[in-house]
């Protein structure tokens, strides 16, 4: 009885994935993601460790814990689930929803250089965002919901203007600059507009900061996550498909046009909540994805481990950011910016061989 | 009997029309060779034939139903497809590429059947591939990369073989290779195929049936012996040539007569 209840294993011909079955049901996985994504989430509780306990009143990992499991003292409890807690978590969901946007948009576009970013959700979440908070509107309501719609529209009128004959790619990436660059002119003249406590307010965010952020923004984003990821879990396989252009996968049998509009819907919202969260986090989303692809080295995008990473990276971006220059708190847009840039230039550079070359 | 058919069938692209008003039925069994001029509409054709198009006007019928009004993954576990030059995701292995033809048989909560593992290590060893399961696509010659190829589609376990232009690219030596395939794939396993081919010669070698195509419609059809003809040849590739028996094969082969050897040939 007990060997008809245990899943089958076997190993696929090519030596590199595994295959577990019962009944009908088999699940494939892959030991390199396995591993690499225990490796992240060790690192995850590590940085996380550190978060909660350096800062202008230190607290031992010991009193950390006790905090984490309601047997701290009140003092303490303060410090940790109060002011650092928030600010953790709230960090960790942007950037698993900014990874993971990453790799869906990429997957979509079949380009490394896209991203929410340069196709344009940011900068539209970010002009809406903006409007709410130079004009004065609700922060805590408005912001979200205006950051969500002007990532979509913003979405929707890229995706009209490059349509033609259902052809992504480059001309994509350009459309998206293009729309970028306006929707930033616009975001430029609206603090241009602003007084001068709202200007530096909304620039501060525009930076992408994670300062004062509570269980409000962590809600917003947590429910995103927690909502769209087990969707875009689902579509993994079809996305493993399109990643051989459009005749191969209908040959193949997947709906080639829903499929895409499901991701990008998927990649709009998840970048756009994250953003009215957090602000514009700079190159985390174009970053994660591309760093999670060298770490397992399997076929198509590994969208949890885009996460992972994408959460890695802002955790330890935010924890540099308050600590680098204390007690001066820097916005976590531009640690990303500083580590980003370079590392993804490493990455490039390793990838085409230039770095490896004596 | 045919399973797949086109009726009054007009496909475009953009405002242009190129494939006018054309009836075709595709015999079962049988290997089915689609040639023509440049820009005659052939590849639009096998396009329109594997869904990739929808018809402007007249309709694809797969087992007597309206291809377009079929789920596409149930399409893809009878007819099975490749285009003419395929991209793999870069560091992608002859494994995965392979195991991928099986997308239509598995589900999220079957990702990886008993019968997928057979059918890849089937289509792999039927395409002399086995040896080749670990290694990246990318890193592979332009044959072996076909042979890889073919074996995807035949992973996909499809009754309809749909290939476009599955020589293009190889030398001489891999063309009859992978043509030979594809021959054995109809003669041993019943599969019906289709594909459009540029070399006439091979052409009518390999084709039970011939379906040679002038400006969006069909000029001739048939049997490669009874539709190779010097007239044929002069209305659709708008080429003098000659017509002789193949002596290998018996087939008809093309001998095209360039102004510089119409003189010394003369006409019969």
């Amino acid at each position: 009885m007990t060997t008809a209840l245990r899943p089958q294993v076997s190993v696929r011909a090519d030596g590199r994935s595994v295959v577990l079955r019962r009944g009908r049901a088999s699940v494939v996985v892959r030991p390199p993601s396995v591993s690499v994504g225990a490796a992240l989430l060790v690192a995850l509780v590590v940085v996380g460790a550190l978060t909660l306990s350096v800062g202008e009143f230190p607290v031992p990992v010991g009193d950390v814990v006790r905090s984490l499991l309601g047997r701290g003292d009140a003092g303490v409890d303060f410090i940790v689930l109060d002011l650092r807690l928030p600010r953790l978590v709230c960090g960790l969901l942007v950037g698993a929803a900014f990874g993971l946007a990453g790799a869906l948009t990429q997957a979509v576009a079949r380009n490394p250089l896209a991203s929410p970013d340069v196709l344009g959700v940011t900068a539209g979440a970010t002009a809406a965002a903006v409007a709410v908070l130079v004009l004065g509107g609700p922060r805590t309501t408005a912001l979200p919901v205006a950051a969500l719609v002007g990532g979509v529209l913003t979405a929707v009128v890229v995706f009209l203007l490059a349509a033609r004959r259902g052809v992504v790619g480059v001309r994509l990436v350009l459309v998206g600059i293009g729309v970028s660059a306006t929707l930033q002119a616009a975001t430029n003249y609206l603090l241009l507009r602003a007084d001068i406590t709202q200007a530096q307010a909304a620039t501060v965010w525009l930076t992408g900061s994670l300062n004062g952020r509570g269980w409000t923004e962590v809600v917003t984003v947590g429910v995103a996550v927690a909502v769209l990821l087990p969707v875009a879990l689902l579509l993994t396989r079809p996305v493993g498909v399109l990643q051989f252009g459009d005749d191969t996968a209908r040959g193949l049998g997947v709906r080639v046009g829903a499929t895409r509009s499901v991701l990008v819907l998927l990649a709009v919202a998840l970048a756009a909540l994250a953003t009215a969260a957090a602000g514009p986090i700079a190159f985390v989303a174009l970053s994660a994805p591309q760093i999670a692809v060298r770490l397992v080295r399997t076929p198509g995008l590994p969208l949890v481990t885009a996460g992972l990473v994408g959460a890695l990276l802002v955790a330890t971006a935010d924890l540099l950011a308050r600590r680098l220059l204390a007690p001066t708190d820097l916005p976590v847009g531009v640690v990303t910016a500083v580590l980003g840039a370079p590392f993804l230039l490493w990455l490039l550079a390793r990838a085409s061989g230039l770095a490896g070359r004596p | 009997m045919s399973r797949l058919e086109a009726r009054e069938l007009e496909l475009s692209y953009d405002d242009r029309l190129i494939v006018k008003g054309l009836s075709v039925a595709i015999p079962d069994g049988e290997v089915t060779v689609i040639v023509g001029a440049n820009a005659c509409g052939k590849s639009t054709l096998l396009r329109g034939l594997a869904r990739l198009l929808r018809p402007q006007g007249g309709q694809v019928l797969l087992d007597g139903q309206a291809i377009g009004s079929l789920r596409t993954r149930d399409v893809a576990r009878v007819l099975g497809l490749l285009p003419q030059s395929p991209t793999a995701p870069d560091g992608l292995t002859v494994g995965d590429l392979v195991g991928r033809g099986r997308n239509p048989h598995q589900r999220w909560f079957a990702q990886w059947s008993e019968s997928d593992e057979d059918a890849v290590t089937e289509a792999l060893r039927r395409t002399g591939t086995a040896e080749l399961a670990a290694r990246p696509v990318d890193e592979l010659s332009g044959g072996q990369r076909q042979r890889v190829w073919i074996a995807m589609t035949l992973a996909q376990g499809t009754d309809l073989l749909l290939l476009d232009e599955p020589t293009t690219y190889l030398d001489l030596a891999h063309q009859v290779e992978v043509l030979d395939l594809i021959a054995d794939l109809n003669a041993r396993d019943g599969r019906t195929v289709v594909m459009v081919l540029h070399d006439l010669n091979q052409a009518c070698r390999y084709a039970d049936h011939l379906i040679a195509m002038r400006n969006g419609a069909v000029y001739a059809e048939g049997r490669p012996e009874d539709v190779i003809t010097e007239d044929v040849v002069q209305q659709v590739f708008g080429l003098q040539a000659r017509v002789v028996p193949d002596p290998v094969t018996g087939t008809p082969l093309v001998l095209p007569l360039s102004s510089r050897h119409r003189r010394s040939a003369g006409q019969p």
